[in-house]
């Protein structure tokens, strides 16, 4: 509505001004005052690092970092018509960022204004197509606002609707540099894109994958929980195999974007948490990878072919040819990932590639 | 003379089928005593077309009922067919903003968001939602969208509208199966009913066919509007107005039957309509279409006809059945004239009854009053025709009558009942109207 407004026609010129932000963030020259205004909001110290925002931002009243904080700060500080100002403000100068925007929703929606908490989120999305905590807010205010229609529609006592999910704030301003909560692309089109869009991974316990979609999104308003879906039979696995699989092919094309972008928080997050590549520890793989691509100069492109994928319980493996180009070095391999299943998400266990 | 109702041409069919697949999934419709028996079995009974076209009825007068918010659902439902539920949503809210009441566009939309979560399953789809009212709902949108995908061919006139007085502008006429009302121009220059257009409404939560005050039923017959209630006057009930019946006619009460205060209404204040099966007997319809109507409504006069399926007659069959009416009438006020008793009498039906006189007291009493006559004037103005909804074959004719004779001058409003016996129509009541 308002901000759908604003934001249209200001979208090409601000392209740049947010590409600009994000190599203000690499620069080191912030670094001495932003992460302690972060480390006193972690320890709850509000005050203090209102104080300090507002004196960041004296010297630089359009960094987007700063008063990206500032209305952390002021969101927990529990003044959210400041928040939302700010908030507001950021997003009508960085309309390509859809962190203010999230950040709105969730404000709007703790004022049980979904309406605007729904706008918000949709542009977030309409900024950033994969950015997944925007997504997850926005099932929850379709649910919510759903739930109101229902109210409407059958003089049902709203009273009982409170139980909702609270929505994710977004505390990070990394969409610039595409790290994290980016969320795998849809495999294929379904009838209702959105609901597909939105259905979170299976849960590793319970691999039916329409149940998970109604458990995590309760429509909260209804006495009744929305939880009596039938769960597919254990004698009936092909389309929790299908279910696991097409989540592999997810995890296999989140991990090649995050390489081709160098992102490097994306890209270890591909893996297990203890996998390595065989030489030295953890830290020692990270610190290779970052090397070999966090601080390579240049693009880098990783794409492949067609994987094929065999799922074995929690464990999947993908084969498939991989084409890696970067300046200087171009190259076709076989690849062979190991997937493990680890709290509802495919983590790489094991790399081979010949 | 042949009722038609002939089968839905093919593709008609086929989007009410898609439709109600949408409707129908998972539950059934309340086993009500009312509830049209043709929804239940998915086959739709359509406007009489003709069959030697076989086309779509063209024609209508630009002013047809589409003020309301039929042609959007249709639109919204159409576009839930196509998958294209982003439109579909966008649709409603739009319906939302002008009618802020509506609960069938709010459940509607939460159909729609609730599909932005998980696959759409269908009408009021969330589970855990009172089963009754999500029931009431659906029967509403599709009482609504079959009134929009059918509408009276511009050719065919209700067969109830036989003559109307010249003054009487306009006839409403109700069909309880279809929960529509429509309202007809008396076109004097055609001499024929001009069709207005028509409205949703609601009726007796047990339908049709009042006999007994409380049955929370609707009466079927031929009424006219008594008196003007405005907003200030009523409870919030009422909306923005009231029209009540003359229920129970003297047909009615002939009949046995019995109650009372049976009105046309508006609809309160917290909703926009009211489901199909609602009131305690009364019609009611939503507070726009009310104020819709209310200019076309003369208290005393208009005529409200209420049928629990309109018969709807050909221009030919329409104009022949009341030739032969105006025939009958005409030979009874001839025959009265011509004092000749015999005759004036054959147009009495053996079953006649009328103030506290059955058939044979009456003639006993005509026969003695014709003995002091030497001559007889009748004429008869502002003759008004109707036919009463029903299986029996009954009309209501209503008429100023000037009657002077060589002893006694009167004028007066008489109401006859009319019934066709044995090919003839033969008079089973009359008096002062």
């Amino acid at each position: 509505m308002t901000t759908k407004s604003l934001f249209q026609p200001r979208f090409r010129a601000l392209r740049a001004l947010a590409f600009g932000l994000s190599i203000g963030f690499a620069a080191p020259v912030f670094a001495d005052n932003l992460p302690d205004i972060q480390r006193l909001i972690r320890q709850g110290q509000h005050a203090q690092a209102l104080e300090k925002v507002d004196q960041y931002l004296a010297s630089r009243p359009k960094d987007a970092q700063g008063r990206f904080l500032k209305g952390l700060i002021l969101t927990e500080m529990n003044r959210p018509a400041d928040a939302i100002g700010v908030f507001t403000k950021l997003s009508e100068d960085y309309p390509e960022l859809p962190e203010p925007y999230n950040n709105l929703a969730v404000l709007y929606a703790q004022q049980k204004q979904y309406d605007k908490a729904r706008t918000a989120l949709e542009m977030a999305i309409r900024t950033h197509p994969s950015y997944a905590i925007a997504y997850e807010n926005l099932g929850d205010v379709y649910a919510k606002l759903a739930s109101q229609a229902y109210d409407k529609a059958l003089q049902l006592d709203g009273a009982n609707a409170t139980t909702q999910n609270k929505l994710a704030l977004i505390r990070d301003l990394i969409s610039t540099s595409g790290k994290g909560n980016v969320r795998p692309p849809a495999p294929t089109p379904a009838p209702t894109p959105v609901a597909a869009a939105i259905a979170p991974q299976p849960k590793p316990a319970a691999p039916a994958p329409t149940a998970t979609v109604v458990a995590t999104t309760p429509a909260a308003s209804s006495p009744a929980p929305v939880v009596s879906e039938p769960r597919p039979a254990p004698a009936q696995p092909a389309p929790v195999q299908d279910s696991a699989r097409d989540d592999v092919a997810k995890a296999i094309a989140a991990w090649a974007r995050a390489w081709s972008r160098k992102d490097m928080k994306g890209y270890f997050a591909a893996y297990t948490s203890d996998f390595t590549s065989g030489k030295g520890g953890r830290k020692a793989w990270e610190e290779e990878r970052q090397q070999r691509i966090g601080d390579r100069s240049g693009n880098i492109s990783v794409t492949y072919d067609e994987p094929r994928i065999t799922i074995d319980g929690d464990r999947a493996t993908a084969r498939f040819r991989q084409h890696y180009k970067a300046p200087g070095l171009n190259s076709s391999s076989n690849k062979t990932l190991v997937f493990v299943r680890t709290g509802g998400k495919w983590l790489i266990k094991e790399e081979n590639a010949r | 003379m042949q009722k038609l109702k002939l089968v839905l041409p093919a593709l008609l069919g086929l989007a009410v089928v898609v439709a109600m697949v949408f409707f129908f999934q998972g539950e059934e419709e309340p086993d009500t005593a009312a509830a049209a028996p043709a929804s239940q079995t998915g086959e739709l009974p359509v406007w009489p077309v003709r069959a030697d076209t076989g086309s779509e009825p063209t024609g209508l007068p630009p002013t047809l009922g589409d003020a309301g918010p039929e042609s959007q659902l249709a639109r919204i439902f159409r576009e839930i067919e196509g998958r294209n539920l982003g439109n579909a949503l966008q649709l409603t809210e739009s319906l939302l903003q002008q009618y802020p009441n509506y609960r069938l566009a709010h459940l509607i939309k939460g159909d729609l968001l609730l599909a932005r979560a998980r696959p759409l399953q269908g009408f009021g789809a969330l589970n855990g939602l009172p089963a009754e009212q999500v029931n009431d709902l659906r029967a509403e949108a599709l009482k609504r969208l079959q009134a929009y995908r059918e509408k009276p061919p511009a050719d065919y006139v209700p067969r109830y509208l036989l003559q109307m007085r010249p003054d009487q502008r306009y006839a409403v006429v109700v069909d309880t199966e279809r929960s529509r009302l429509y309202v007809y121009e008396n076109d004097l220059s055609s001499g024929r009913p001009r069709f207005v257009a028509d409205y949703y409404v609601t009726q007796g939560k047990l339908g049709a066919d009042k006999f007994v005050e409380g049955d929370k039923k609707t009466p079927i017959g031929v009424y006219h509007v008594t008196a003007d209630l405005s907003r200030q006057k009523l409870p919030d009930l009422y909306g923005n107005g009231a029209f009540p019946i003359n229920y129970p006619n003297e047909w009615d009460r002939r009949q046995g039957r019995g109650g009372s205060g049976i009105w046309l209404h508006g609809t309160p204040s917290d909703t926009f309509a009211r489901p199909p099966l609602a009131s305690d007997g009364c019609v009611v319809l939503t507070n726009q279409d009310l104020e819709a109507i209310r200019e076309n409504l003369q208290v005393g006069l208009t005529p409200v006809i209420i049928s629990n399926s309109v018969d709807w007659l050909s221009l030919d069959d329409w104009a022949r059945e009341r030739d032969e009416l105006n025939r009958s009438i005409e030979n009874w006020r001839a025959d009265w004239e011509s004092r000749d008793i015999k005759r004036y009498l054959s147009h009495y039906s053996r079953e006649f009854k009328a103030g506290g006189q059955d058939y044979s007291q009456f003639a006993a009493q005509k026969q003695q009053v014709n003995a002091g006559k030497e001559w007889i004037k009748l004429e008869l103005k502002n003759l008004s025709v109707f036919r009463n909804p029903g299986k029996e074959e009954v009309v209501v004719v209503t008429f100023d009558q000037d009657y002077r004779s060589n002893n006694l001058n009167n004028r007066m409003k008489k109401r006859q009942y009319w019934l066709r016996e044995g090919g003839q129509w033969k008079i089973i009541y009359e008096g002062a109207a």
